[in-house]
């Protein structure tokens, strides 16, 4: 007993490391914390799935526009008395006198009767059938932009009733809209998602305060600011929301990885050719990523304070 | 020290209550017209029968129930609608030792007892000795790390006068302190209270134990007919 109570200032030496266990002021209730974790957990899985699924459609409809958008096509149409091989070549004269075009190809007959060959079959003798010819027309780009409409006048003055020229507009902007209203819906879903996360922080924190109401009032007693407490109920659920978050953004990076190995897996196989003709080629951008692990941190961030403004209005 | 104004001169006590009434929800009062003050380093003894009001009062003094009517004074600053943040710091004067010990259980006894420091935000470097010390001298050293619900009454109530006295309150309040010790304990914690006031703690005990309060001489707060008698 000789160590007994004498001052002595190197004391922390001599204690336990034990003594730093430093428990959470507001004790952690297993069960209910398990249940909230997970339906954070949950929440976020389908808040990044959905965010994932809206990054594949935005960066497919972005390659599809920005391959689709450096070409235009001019159609040449048989007619009768025409020299289509001729309308070809006047066709391509002109679209290579027009500024702003860095090159022209026009499809060889053979190549535009293959076009037809998935609707019409092969074997058959097409060179009774009046096939319409196509010309590709690169685009040199934002440096020097075409004037796309002196091109079409210019066509149909030369060539009338038998060339034209698509350049893909309305398909283009059909291709965006769809695209922003699925990052639009994709959004929605991750905002609602975030807020029915925040509802249920808030009820599980209603129901730890009640369960706590003692812990609170010695905290009171002991000295302990509003503010104080409310952190602590913040670092408690932050916690809580990180570990739901982590999961569930773990899940869904998982899930989307295992998605994008399976698309690699199919596009090596003929069936795969036409899903990544459909459907792009489901690729997940860093980005993609980065938004999943985003919305887990966020989840966690929401949980953390909205408990702690929870609390503060509880103790108000 | 003649800077403050007469007013607040005038009111140098540590509490002070004015004609206090108390009364629950619609029921009767509990309290009625009781006045009082405590000087600054007095020691006094708070008693009655059981359900005369001990715990009323201390409740009033602590802030944790408010008035029906009278004033009230804490470190010479009327309480009433006092904001959050005033209100915790006049309880970071007091120090509280509470009948039911409110220990929380999720804490080792180190715990409850640094918890006032811990509250302040201090870090616990800072406190791990004192702490420490204390515990040993209440003779709770060898169970510093145990959890509130393994203690036995006797220890219990020992963590929570650490606890009480832990942050050096100017005001300490201690209800029923002796109430779960043997006579021999419970002569040692009136000893440690008494040395505290010595270093110029104001102290106010609750107690129904006579033999308790015969062994100091101090003033008596006797509550009886829901009325506040002063003796000695």
């Amino acid at each position: 007993m000789s160590a007994g109570p004498e001052r002595a200032p190197a004391e922390p030496a001599a204690l336990p490391q034990s003594l730093r266990r430093n428990a959470p002021l507001v004790p952690t209730d297993g069960s209910a914390s398990r249940a909230l974790a997970a339906v954070i957990a949950i929440l976020t899985f389908l808040a990044a799935l959905c965010a994932g699924a809206a990054e594949i459609v935005a960066s497919s409809a972005a390659q599809w526009q920005g391959a689709v958008s450096q070409e235009v096509t001019i159609q040449v149409r048989p007619g009768p008395g025409r020299d289509t091989e001729a309308d070809v070549a006047r066709a391509v004269a002109l679209a290579k006198e027009a500024p702003g075009i860095a090159g022209t190809r026009a499809l060889s007959k053979t190549e535009s009767e293959h076009l037809l060959e998935p609707w019409l079959g092969s074997g058959l003798d097409l060179g009774e059938l009046p096939v319409p010819r196509l010309i590709t027309v690169r685009l040199a780009g934002a440096g020097t932009p075409a004037d796309l409409p002196a091109l079409r006048a210019r066509l149909a003055e030369a060539l009338p009733g038998a060339a034209s020229l698509d350049d893909h507009a309305l398909w283009l902007s059909r291709l965006s809209t769809m695209a922003h209203t699925f990052v639009g819906i994709g959004v929605g879903v991750v905002a609602l998602v975030l807020v029915a996360t925040g509802l249920a922080v808030t009820f599980a924190t209603r129901g730890a305060m009640a369960g706590n109401r003692e812990v609170v009032e010695v905290l009171h007693f002991v000295g302990a600011g509003d503010d104080y407490i409310a952190r602590e109920f913040q670092r408690r659920f932050f916690r809580l929301g990180l570990r739901g978050g982590a999961v569930g953004a773990g899940a869904a990076l998982a899930l989307l990885a295992l998605a994008a190995w399976l698309a690699r897996l199919w596009r090596a196989s003929p069936a795969g050719d036409e899903i990544e003709a459909l459907f792009g080629g489901f690729e997940i951008s860093w980005r993609g990523y980065a938004s999943v692990v985003l919305i887990g941190v966020i989840a966690s961030v929401v949980t953390g304070v909205v408990s702690r403004l929870t609390v503060r209005r509880f103790l108000a | 020290m003649s800077g403050g104004s007469l007013l607040s001169g005038a009111d140098e006590s540590v509490v002070r209550f004015e004609n206090v009434g108390m009364r629950y929800g619609v029921g009767p009062e509990v309290l009625s017209d009781v006045s009082f003050a405590i000087a600054p380093h007095s020691f006094q003894f708070l008693t009655g029968p059981s359900g005369a009001g001990k715990t009323t009062l201390l409740r009033l003094i602590l802030l944790s129930a408010r008035p029906s009517r009278g004033l009230v004074s804490l470190f010479g600053e009327e309480v009433s609608g006092i904001s959050s943040q005033r209100l915790t710091g006049l309880r970071r004067r007091m120090g509280v030792v509470f009948q039911d010990f409110r220990l929380l259980d999720h804490l080792t006894t180190y715990e409850n007892v640094a918890l006032p420091l811990r509250v302040q935000g201090r870090a616990e470097t800072s406190y791990r000795a004192e702490v420490v010390e204390l515990l040993r001298w209440v003779g709770l050293g060898e169970r510093m790390h145990v959890l509130p619900p393994l203690l036995s009454g006797g220890e219990k109530q020992r963590a929570a006068i650490a606890r009480a006295l832990i942050a050096r309150p100017e005001l300490l309040l201690a209800d029923e302190p002796t109430g779960n010790v043997d006579p021999q304990l419970g002569r040692r914690l009136l000893r440690l209270f008494i040395e505290l006031n010595r270093l110029g703690t104001s102290v106010l005990i609750a107690t129904h134990d006579h033999a308790l309060m015969d062994l100091v001489d101090a003033r008596r707060f006797v509550l009886g007919n829901n009325h506040l008698r002063i003796e000695g």
